[in-house]
C-alpha cells in the first residue's frame, strides 16, 4: 500500500429528525471491523443541523473522529447538496473506504457520490472484508432478489459499499471517546434545482424496532382484512411491548395500506420474536425482509405456498376462518 | 408549444419471482440462468412506463422507451409499444452482457443523446436482477441534469414539473424545471393492459435497434460486473409444524393453544 493512496475508513452517520438512526450502530461494527484490518482510524460522517448531542453520544461508540459538518442549511435531506458537501470533503480528506447504510439518504447519496469521485460502487451489500492484497474492499451482496450472493470487486481510490440493515450487530460503547472534528460546510445554494413544496407524514411506523409483526399479503384482499389484522393487535400486546401490522407490497400496490408498512428487499428489513405472515406467498424479495425473524408464522390457504418452507408454524386455511376462532380460543386459553 | 418527449429507460430482466428451484448458478462461467420463464420488462420500468403514459394522456407527451443489452427479446419489449409507447429503441450489442451500472449509464446517456431533444428522462429504481438502484442516478450525473429519487407520482404544470417522492414515514411534494431524471417507484402504479388490438399492432411497427458502433461507443472502456464468486444463498429454509385440525376453525383454535406455548417459552 502505497504512502499516498487513500487512508482510513469512513461511515456516514444517519441523523433523522435530530436523533441518531440505529443502522449507523450497525454500521459502526461493519466500520470498526476494517478498521482493524486496515490498521487505519475510523471516522463518522454527520450532516445537518445542532448534531452536538447525537455527536456526543456517537463518539462513546469507538470511533477514532467525528467529522461533525453542520449548517442550517442541512437541517433536511437534498441530494444536491448532500452529494455537493461529501464531494468536497471526500476530495480533500481522501478516504479509504466509504459506508452508508442501505437507507433512504444512502441509496440516493453513495452511487451519487461514487460517480463524481469516479469510483464504483455496490449497493446493499450483506458482507465486506479487506483484500490483504491491495487493501481493496471485498463486496457481497445478494442479487435475483436474494437467490443468488454475489462477490465484487471494484476500481476506485475511494471503496464504496452501501451496507444492508440486519447484516451487522449493534456496535457497544467503549472505554475511549472520539475526537468530534467541525466541519462548516461551504454551500452554494444555487445549486438546488429541485424545490421542496410540503412534506407530508402519512403513517410512522417504527418496524424496525417492532417485538411482534403481523403482515398482511395480497391474499388478505383488501382493507376489511387489515382491519381484521388489527383486531390481533391488543391479543399480542398481552405479551409484548411493540405490536405492528406490516405488509408485502401488492397490498401496498393496491392501497390496502399505507407504503411505509413495506417488509421486504425494497421495504423495512425487521427481526422481531414473531412474524406472523398472512396471505403472503414468500416470494424472495418479501423473505429477504424478514427471514432473520425468529420465529415465524405462516397462515396460507395454499399448502404448497413457499411461506411454509421459512415458517416454523404453518396454519393451511382461508384467514377469515381461522383468525375468528382464533381470537376466540386466545381469549379462553 | 412542442410536445413533451420523454425518455423511458427499460431493461429486460428475468422473471423477478422465479421459485428458487429455477435458478441455476454456474459458479465457473460466473452466470445466472433461469430456467423455462420467460424474461419481462423490470417492474419497476414498467411502472415508469405507466407514468410516462399518464403524461402522455394528460399533455400529448411524446414517450421513447430505450433499452440496452445483448440478445433483446423484440417481442418482450414491444409490449411498451403495445401500451402506448410512441418509440422502441433497442441498443443491442453482444458486448453489452452484464455490465456493471456506471458502463450501461455511459451506453444509455449515448443513446439518448442520439435520440435528441428529451424533457424528462424515467427511469425504475431499481433493476430485478442485480438490484443495485444506481443506473438511474449515474446517468442523471453523467446527463447533468436535476435528479429526483424514489418518486411515486409525477404531474406537468406548465413546463415544470412536480413530484411526490417517497420518504420515510411519508411523502414530500418537490418541483423542479424540465429537464429532470425521475427514478420510479411502484407506487405511481401498475403499468396498464394492452389490447389484443393493440399488441398486434405494435408487432408491425418500425423500431430502432442500434449497435455500438451506431453510437461510436468504444466496447473497451465499457466493464462489466467484476464478480469474484457466485453462490447459493445460506439455506433459510425452516422445519415447518403444520398446525392440525379438521376444519379452519379448529386449526385456528390449535394455532392459539400453540402460540401461547411459544410466547411463554420466548418470554
Ligand atoms: C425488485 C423487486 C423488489 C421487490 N421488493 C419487494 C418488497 O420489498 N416486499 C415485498 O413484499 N415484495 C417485493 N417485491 C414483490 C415480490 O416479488 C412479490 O410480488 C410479492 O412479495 C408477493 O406478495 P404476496 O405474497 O402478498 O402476493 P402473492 O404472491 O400473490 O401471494 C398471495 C398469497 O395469499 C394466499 N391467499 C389468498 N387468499 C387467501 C386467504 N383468503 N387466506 C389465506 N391465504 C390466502 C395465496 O395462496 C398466496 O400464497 C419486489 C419485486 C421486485 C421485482
Ligand atoms: N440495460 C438497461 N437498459 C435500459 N435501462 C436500464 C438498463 N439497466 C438499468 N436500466 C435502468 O436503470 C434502472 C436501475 O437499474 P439498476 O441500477 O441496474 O438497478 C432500471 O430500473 C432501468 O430503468
Amino acid at each position: 500500500m502505497s504512502k499516498k493512496s487513500n487512508k482510513d475508513v469512513w461511515i456516514y452517520g444517519e441523523v433523522t429528525d435530530g436523533e441518531l438512526d440505529v443502522k449507523t450502530l450497525e454500521l459502526l461494527t461493519m466500520g470498526k471491523k476494517l478498521a482493524i484490518d486496515l490498521d487505519e482510524e475510523l471516522a463518522i460522517v454527520l450532516m445537518g443541523d445542532n448534531l452536538d448531542p447525537v455527536a456526543q453520544d456517537l463518539a462513546g461508540f469507538g470511533p477514532d473522529k467525528i467529522y461533525k459538518v453542520e449548517s442550517p442549511l442541512l437541517n433536511r435531506f437534498n441530494g444536491e447538496i448532500w452529494v455537493d458537501v461529501l464531494e468536497k470533503l471526500f476530495k480533500e480528506l481522501k478516504p479509504r473506504v466509504f459506508l452508508a447504510s442501505q437507507s433512504f439518504v444512502g441509496i440516493e447519496v453513495a452511487p451519487r457520490l461514487a460517480f463524481r469521485l469516479d469510483c464504483e460502487i455496490i449497493t446493499d451489500c450483506i458482507d465486506l472484508k479487506i483484500d490483504p492484497d491491495d487493501g481493496s474492499l471485498i463486496k457481497t451482496k445478494a442479487i435475483y432478489g436474494g437467490n443468488v450472493v454475489a462477490t465484487f470487486k471494484q476500481k476506485g481510490a475511494t471503496q464504496m459499499a452501501t451496507v444492508r440493515e440486519k447484516a451487522n450487530k449493534l456496535a457497544e460503547r467503549g472505554a475511549e471517546l472520539g475526537k468530534i472534528i467541525d466541519i462548516k460546510p461551504d454551500i452554494d445554494e444555487s445549486i438546488v434545482k429541485i424545490q421542496s413544496l410540503e412534506v407530508v407524514r402519512e403513517d410512522v411506523v417504527a418496524l424496525n424496532k417492532a417485538d411482534v409483526i403481523i403482515s398482511g399479503g395480497r391474499g388478505i384482499g383488501g382493507i376489511e382484512g387489515f382491519e381484521e389484522l388489527a383486531t390481533l393487535v391488543p391479543l399480542f400486546k398481552e405479551s409484548f411491548a411493540n405490536v405492528i401490522i406490516g405488509a408485502s407490497r401488492p397490498a401496498i400496490d393496491s392501497g390496502w395500506i399505507s407504503s411505509n408498512r413495506q417488509i421486504g428487499l425494497t421495504g423495512e428489513m425487521v427481526a422481531p420474536d414473531f412474524y406472523i405472515a398472512v396471505g403472503i406467498s414468500g416470494a424472495i424479495q418479501h423473505i429477504a425482509g424478514m427471514s432473520k425473524s425468529k420465529t415465524v408464522v405462516a397462515i396460507n390457504k395454499d399448502e404448497d405456498s413457499n411461506i411454509f418452507n421459512l415458517a416454523d408454524y404453518g396454519v393451511v386455511g382461508d384467514y377469515r376462518e381461522i383468525l375468528p376462532a382464533f381470537k376466540k380460543k386466545w381469549g379462553g386459553v | 408549444m412542442n410536445p413533451i418527449k420523454i425518455i423511458v429507460c427499460a431493461k429486460q430482466v428475468p422473471d423477478p419471482e422465479a421459485p428458487a428451484n429455477l435458478v441455476e448458478i454456474d459458479s465457473d462461467t460466473k452466470m445466472v440462468k433461469i430456467k423455462g420463464l420467460p424474461p419481462g420488462i423490470n417492474s419497476y420500468d414498467q411502472n415508469a412506463i405507466e407514468a410516462a403514459l399518464k403524461i402522455k394522456e394528460k399533455t400529448g407527451a411524446k414517450v421513447t422507451v430505450v433499452s440496452v443489452g445483448s440478445k433483446l427479446s423484440q417481442s418482450i419489449l414491444r409490449k411498451a409499444l403495445a401500451v402506448g409507447v410512441d418509440d422502441l429503441v433497442l441498443v443491442d450489442d453482444s458486448d453489452f452482457k452484464d455490465l456493471d451500472s456506471r458502463s450501461t449509464a455511459d451506453v444509455l446517456s449515448k443513446a439518448i443523446e442520439k435520440i435528441g431533444e428529451y424533457d424528462l428522462v424515467f427511469t425504475g429504481r431499481q433493476a430485478s436482477d442485480w438490484d443495485s438502484g444506481q443506473t438511474g442516478l449515474i446517468l442523471g450525473e453523467m446527463l447533468g441534469i436535476p435528479i429526483v429519487n424514489l418518486v411515486g407520482g409525477v404531474t406537468i404544470e406548465d413546463r415544470s414539473v412536480s413530484v411526490k417522492r417517497m420518504i420515510p414515514g411519508g411523502y414530500e411534494r418537490v418541483k423542479g424545471d424540465m429537464p429532470v431524471l425521475l427514478t420510479i417507484s411502484n407506487e405511481v402504479g401498475e403499468m396498464r393492459v394492452p389490447s389484443l388490438r393493440t399488441v398486434l399492432e405494435s408487432r408491425k411497427r418500425p423500431i430502432e435497434v442500434w449497435q455500438s458502433d451506431d453510437l461510436k461507443i468504444d466496447t473497451q472502456e465499457l466493464n462489466p460486473f467484476e464478480i469474484l464468486a457466485l453462490t447459493s444463498p445460506p439455506n433459510m429454509e425452516r422445519e415447518c409444524s403444520f398446525i392440525e385440525g379438521d376444519s379452519p376453525e379448529e386449526r385456528g383454535e390449535n394455532l392459539a393453544m400453540t402460540l401461547k406455548k411459544a410466547f411463554l417459552k420466548n418470554n
